[in-house]
């Protein structure tokens, strides 16, 4: 289990106990949070639910991108250095404490 | 106006196997879809790769599955209107009348949604400044290319694309490619020529930037870049061009008075109908209490929905289960000889 920070485009904050094997994005997909939308519902073939890590620290404790999310962050809404894929995110007790921030908008 | 029993929107797998099952049970149907071909999202999105939980199927490609399915209904001659979108419906006496975009007109008595997540549309810049050029000197696809001739033209993307139009265009027009990252998600032999074009100084090729702004005054003059590090750079340009893939846009259909939930529609189990009657919906589109977004699942509620459909198309009619192996009404239909 691990506690997420979801912080909306508009500063909104979010918080969400998910359980361990879920990815973030189904954390907020379950949670009803807004400003994820994982239109292909989790399978790395659209950018809609893109997040950027601010926090350097964390950027760098997440697993490696898989082949395949980078090219698909191509195709998000402003994607940036620090963009992930919330969707390849899974949970496990060492992500306790993360903050995602969700871009202005997915689509 | 073309009559027929029933109209499907969508023709990825969920819609050809509705149609399939249309077909199995007499009825007609019409397909429309917004892209140029056939397949949806398993077309668009990932033809090469393989798709292991289709029943009986241990691995297929997203575009095998689509050819076998084309192959499927093959036998029923149902008509495909691509490149075209449905725009409008209307109810009158207990018939739907259906607008699409290329102004074609359908009367029918059932309307199948097998939309995915709706239309596939380009990606668009996100700086308000674009707007004003769009479609004009601001292109996210390229109908003439004899347009650029002797121009100055910024493309943006990394994907086959950007690519191709950027080693196309250089032949006959000053071209600047821009991309996020130094990495190129495009086939190996584009990416080697645009490093060759680049290297000889043929094409400007500029990694690591993104589009900041567009300036212009009545024409487009220059396209503004930034990178993530605060720096900026003025291009002149006379065409701006954007490749960033394509995104699903639900579009119209959010418009026809049906109950949504997020991006998706609520319908019975029973026969995947809607809020609407007469309207059904299956796929991706569609939700319900235990909703798995699995092509199988799609293949399960279009065979539903068919059945569905058989009520108001045939109200006089009894609908009577059969099965393919032994029905030689259905062996008719399907044009197969005993």
């Amino acid at each position: 289990m691990a506690k997420i920070k979801y912080i909306e485009f508009n500063g909104t904050e979010h918080e969400a106990d998910v359980a361990n094997g879920l990815s973030v994005m189904e954390g907020a997909i379950q949670n009803d949070i807004p400003g994820i939308d994982a239109d292909c519902g989790g399978g790395m073939s659209c950018a809609t639910c893109h997040v950027y890590i601010s926090d350097d620290e964390w950027l760098k404790k997440l697993p490696d991108k898989e082949m395949g999310e980078d090219d698909m962050l191509d195709q998000a809404f402003e994607p940036k250095s620090y963009s992930r894929l919330s969707c390849q995110l899974i949970v496990s007790d060492d992500l306790d404490g993360l903050t995602v921030h969700m871009p202005e908008k997915q689509v | 106006m073309i009559k027929t029993d029933v109209v499907i929107i969508g023709a990825g797998p969920t819609g050809l196997f509705c149609a399939h099952q249309l077909g199995i049970i007499g009825l007609k149907c019409e397909i429309v879809d917004n892209l140029d071909k056939i397949g949806g999202q398993c077309i668009e999105l990932y033809p090469d790769k393989p798709i292991y939980d289709i029943p009986a199927v241990p691995e297929c490609t997203g575009e095998e599955l689509t050819n076998n399915l084309i192959e499927q209904i093959k036998p029923f001659n149902f008509n495909f209107h691509l490149s075209d979108r449905v725009q409008e419906l209307k109810n009158e006496k207990n018939k739907w009348l259906v607008k699409t975009l290329n102004g074609k007109e359908f009367e029918t008595p059932n309307i199948v949604i097998a939309g995915g997540v709706g239309s596939f549309e380009p990606r668009k810049f996100p700086t308000k400044s674009a707007e004003k050029y769009d479609g004009k000197s601001v292109l996210y696809s390229i109908k003439d290319k004899t347009i650029f001739k002797d121009k100055s033209v910024v493309i943006f993307g990394g994907g086959d694309s950007a690519l191709d139009w950027a080693i196309e265009l250089s032949n006959s027009s000053k071209v600047t490619l821009v991309h996020r990252r130094d990495e190129f998600r495009g086939a190996p032999a584009s990416v080697q020529k645009i490093k060759e074009l680049s290297d000889n100084k043929t094409i400007d090729l500029i990694t690591k930037y993104s589009i900041k702004d567009i300036q212009g005054n009545g024409s487009l003059e220059s396209v503004e870049i930034k990178s993530e590090t605060g720096e900026s750079k003025v291009i002149k340009a006379d065409y701006v061009l954007g490749f960033f893939g394509l995104i699903m846009q639900l579009g119209p259909i959010a418009e026809w008075g049906l109950n949504l939930n997020k991006k998706t529609i609520p319908v019975n189990t029973e026969n995947f109908e809607t809020n609407k009657k007469g309207i059904f919906a299956i796929g991706d589109i569609c939700t319900y209490p235990g909703k798995l977004k699995l092509i199988l699942s799609g293949f399960h509620e279009g065979a539903l929905a068919a059945r569905g459909c058989f009520k108001y198309a045939r109200p006089d009619e009894k609908y009577r289960f059969e099965f393919t192996t032994a029905s030689s009404t259905i062996k008719d239909r399907l044009g197969v000889k005993e």
